[in-house]
């Protein structure tokens, strides 16, 4: 398999300046999900080379979260992966959780993958929504966007915020749930599959649908496993790998559900997988809901984790803790530690090194879209200019987590 | 193997975890490569002498470590050595992660570059070209991937002010 191409030039490559042409798609660029810009070598309508420029959103994320106490870095997580907040919190907490060598209630932790996939299913519907929209659906988009609704009131109901809930804290959740939040849960989850039914109606007949993607964007096991795809792609590639079954994490090992793998390697097989995944979201949301657990949503860390509102008022030693928590943060224990879980778009981890003082010594994100966007050149490569299109919407990349 | 137990040091390593199969596979194939090990936070830490790492990342690869998930650094600035790398190879049969690291002086950091064994590694390189100021040898496209081409300096060192310059 051939490297990557480097294009340092806008220039044609040499000896083809006659035909070639090199054209820029994006930075603003309504199909290219955020601010991606590629440079394309095109023969005609063909691709020659492909060359993705990134960079445009990045904001140092990784530079700030060394200057923040531990607690402090969790709002920022919120915001590299806006489509799929509760997994960014989740994988920064579980990864000082481990640092620091903490017990999670069970409550906590089921609630955690209530939410997560929750979170995947937010994720999944933008992904329906845009990607059929940026082959000529619209109306999917609208309908994606109604259920999309749905979830982001209940992330409101439960932690206050539409988008950057930072609600998945270090040492367990934010607050207990509202009462009646799952209740809502179960009448969203009982609606839901009919809904998929729906966005299937529309799409899977439909034959401008699937020309756009069947046999689009081809990518083999092995060209996915050399450029580290990850999640949704790599199995629709023929690798039968999740980390919620395979390297099990907040109790994950505890739930039922089939991880969908398609040997097609095209679009349209990264299409079906996640529609399949979203189901077995709802499937895993069901078994969340029958069997949560009763108990404390945070571990029983007084110094780590902020008492609550009602106990500080009444309560010396929690005011005590809580001035304490919020001014100086918490240290933790020097070490390095490596924690990835399954997000909407694939593996993400989190890497932490701590030297033993309040605030993390260095903070490194993995996330899936950044090593997924390398794979976009043999996708495309000898296939139509309108295809890139298609092959960007499959492969579900955000920016704001790739330049960070 | 997985135990809570925390272990330090090359030989409590090996003692205690004769069959893992990356360090068994190392062993085999060059024990003087293998400088350190850890084992703590149940995952497996291994310290490569920096000349023998592409060799030891496609002895990996072939050991069942099939693919490269994660690659950084980190400025252990004023210390000396300064950089560490930070490798992240998950295996899809074993079900099972491990980190490579290695360390580089401060004087013109530079190291073979993986892109050979995996590919997937090029934007990881830059990123840390990029921000540290690693050069990584035989890289194919050896550019700034975050900052503008023109950018002065490497943000992540910590010698670098957080707020940058002004």
């Amino acid at each position: 398999m051939s490297h990557l191409s480097t294009m340092p030039v806008l220039e044609p490559a040499e000896g083809a300046k006659d035909q070639h042409m090199v054209i820029n798609m994006g930075p603003q660029h309504p199909a290219t999900h955020g601010v991606l810009r590629l440079v394309l070598e095109i023969d005609g309508e063909i691709i020659v080379r492909i060359y993705p420029e990134i960079g445009y959103l990045h904001t140092g994320i990784e530079k700030t979260c060394e200057a923040k106490f531990y607690h402090q870095v969790v709002p920022l997580t919120d915001r590299i992966n806006y489509l799929d907040p509760l997994s960014n919190n989740l994988c920064y907490a579980l990864a000082v959780e481990k640092l620091l060598d903490l017990e999670i209630p069970e409550k906590a932790q089921w609630m955690r993958v209530l939410l997560a996939e929750l979170s995947r299913l937010n994720s999944h519907l933008i992904w329906l929504g845009t990607h059929a929209m940026d082959i000529g659906a619209l109306t999917v988009f609208l309908y994606t966007f109604r259920e999309r609704e749905d979830i982001l009131r209940l992330f409101e109901a439960v932690s206050g915020q539409r988008m950057m809930t930072s609600y998945i804290r270090i040492g367990g959740l934010a607050l207990e749930p509202p009462l009646d939040f799952l209740d809502r849960v179960q009448a969203f989850i009982r609606i839901f599959p009919e809904k998929i039914d729906e966005y299937s109606n529309l799409l899977t007949g439909n034959p401008i649908f699937r020309n756009r993607l069947v046999g689009v964007g081809h990518l083999s096991a092995a060209d996915a496993i050399a450029l580290g795809v990850t999640g949704p792609p790599l199995r629709a590639s023929g690798v039968d790998f999740d980390l919620r079954r395979d390297m099990p994490y907040s109790s994950y090992e505890k739930f039922q559900f089939q991880v969908p793998v398609s040997n097609d390697c095209d679009c349209w097989a990264r299409y079906a997988v996640r529609l399949i995944e979203m189901r077995e979201s709802v499937k895993i949301i069901q078994q969340a809901l029958d069997g949560m657990p009763e108990g404390a949503v945070k571990a029983d860390a007084p110094k780590i984790v902020l008492p609550d509102r009602e106990k500080m008022k009444t309560q010396m030693e929690a005011l005590i803790h809580h001035f304490k928590i919020v001014t100086e943060g918490f240290t933790v224990p020097a070490g390095e530690v490596f924690q990835g879980i399954e997000c909407g778009h694939g593996q993400m981890g989190y890497y932490v090194v701590s030297d033993g003082t309040a605030k993390p010594y260095r903070v490194h994100m993995r996330y899936p879209s950044f090593a997924t966007l390398q794979a976009l050149e043999v996708m495309c490569k000898g296939r139509m200019l309108a295809d890139v299109v298609a092959v960007i919407g499959s492969i579900d990349i955000v920016l704001g987590e790739i330049d960070r | 193997m997985a135990d809570a137990t925390t272990l330090f040091g090359r030989q409590a390593v090996l003692d205690s975890l004769p069959d893992h199969p990356a360090a068994k596979a190392i062993l085999a194939w060059n024990p003087q490569a293998l400088t350190d090990a850890k084992f703590d936070f149940n995952e497996l830490t291994l310290t490569i002498s920096p000349e023998e790492l592409r060799a030891a990342c496609a002895t990996l690869q072939a050991a069942g470590y099939n693919f490269f998930e994660d690659m950084t650094a980190v400025d252990w600035f004023p210390a000396s050595p300064r950089f560490q790398l930070s490798y992240h190879l998950v295996s899809h049969s074993l079900k099972e992660r491990i980190r490579l690291r290695v360390l580089l002086e401060d004087a013109d950091p530079a190291i073979d570059s993986i892109t050979p064994v995996w590919p997937g590694a090029d934007y990881y390189e830059r990123e840390v070209f990029d921000l540290f100021g690693i050069r990584f040898e035989e890289h194919p496209n050896l550019r700034r991937i975050m900052m503008p081409d023109e950018w002065k300096g490497h943000p992540l060192r910590k010698d670098y002010p957080v707020e940058g310059y002004r």
